[in-house]
């Protein structure tokens, strides 16, 4: 399937880019993670601590060993700091 | 139920101004930015969608939950200068607490669980983002 996936703040300082589209067949949020991270350098850098990233599955919060179903984005960022 | 997610300052007189007609009750809060350490701004991202998505669902809950007549939630992203407003809640209820303590939770919740990251500028630039703090994480646990 082909997903969007997002990265916010440091996330996307990281990894170089706001957004890429890949095509994927992942079940879960940890296996397009694993698969994210054998893309590039810059990929396992900015996913190396799993612990300081949150993830969202088509604009809902959610965790790592969320199934992806059939969506169409996820999203990585930092702890969220708003208020 | 008002949610707004801008980046344009706000006028909290004017977004106030007849709100909670008819409650016993009206509490806002405004959240500015503070100048520590030589901080001239704060460089706010959220995410499109999501955001305005998480906002409406969470003063909809607090509405339910604590039984508002009304609520209204601004948050601003974007830079914001030291001294600006970031955000302002809004709670409207029959009795204060009830109005109180939907005010507090919606805070508790945009603290550390709303799509927004922040970044401190300085008089040189940019400076690193904010860390999310434990204390935030643990005031949630309130509710």
């Amino acid at each position: 399937m082909t997903l969007d996936i997002l990265y916010f703040a440091w996330l996307r300082e990281r990894i170089g880019a706001p957004r890429e589209r890949v095509e994927t067949s992942a079940a879960t949020v940890r296996e397009l993670v694993a698969e994210l991270v054998a893309r590039t350098d810059r990929h396992a850098a900015a996913l190396s601590d799993l612990g300081a990233v949150r993830v969202a599955v088509d604009q809902a919060l959610t965790d790592l060993d969320a199934p992806l179903g059939n969506a169409r984005e996820v999203a990585f960022f930092p702890p969220m700091t708003g208020g | 139920m008002r949610v707004l997610v801008q980046p344009e300052p706000f006028d909290a007189a004017a977004l106030t101004q007849g709100f909670g007609a008819g409650a016993g009750a009206v509490v806002t809060f405004t959240g500015l930015v503070r100048g520590d350490d030589g901080l001239t701004a704060l460089e706010i991202e959220h995410y499109p969608g999501m955001t305005e998505r998480a906002l409406s669902e969470h003063a909809q809950a607090a509405a339910e939950r604590f039984g508002l007549s009304d609520v209204l939630v601004v948050h601003r992203h974007g830079r914001i200068a030291v001294g600006e407003p970031i955000m302002i809640v809004a709670t409207a209820a029959r009795h204060r607490r009830a109005a109180f303590d939907a005010a507090d939770f919606l805070m508790d919740w945009l603290k550390s669980r709303a799509p927004f990251w922040k970044r401190e500028i300085g008089a040189q630039g940019p400076r690193g983002w904010v860390a999310a703090k434990d204390e935030d994480e643990a005031a949630l646990n309130r509710w």
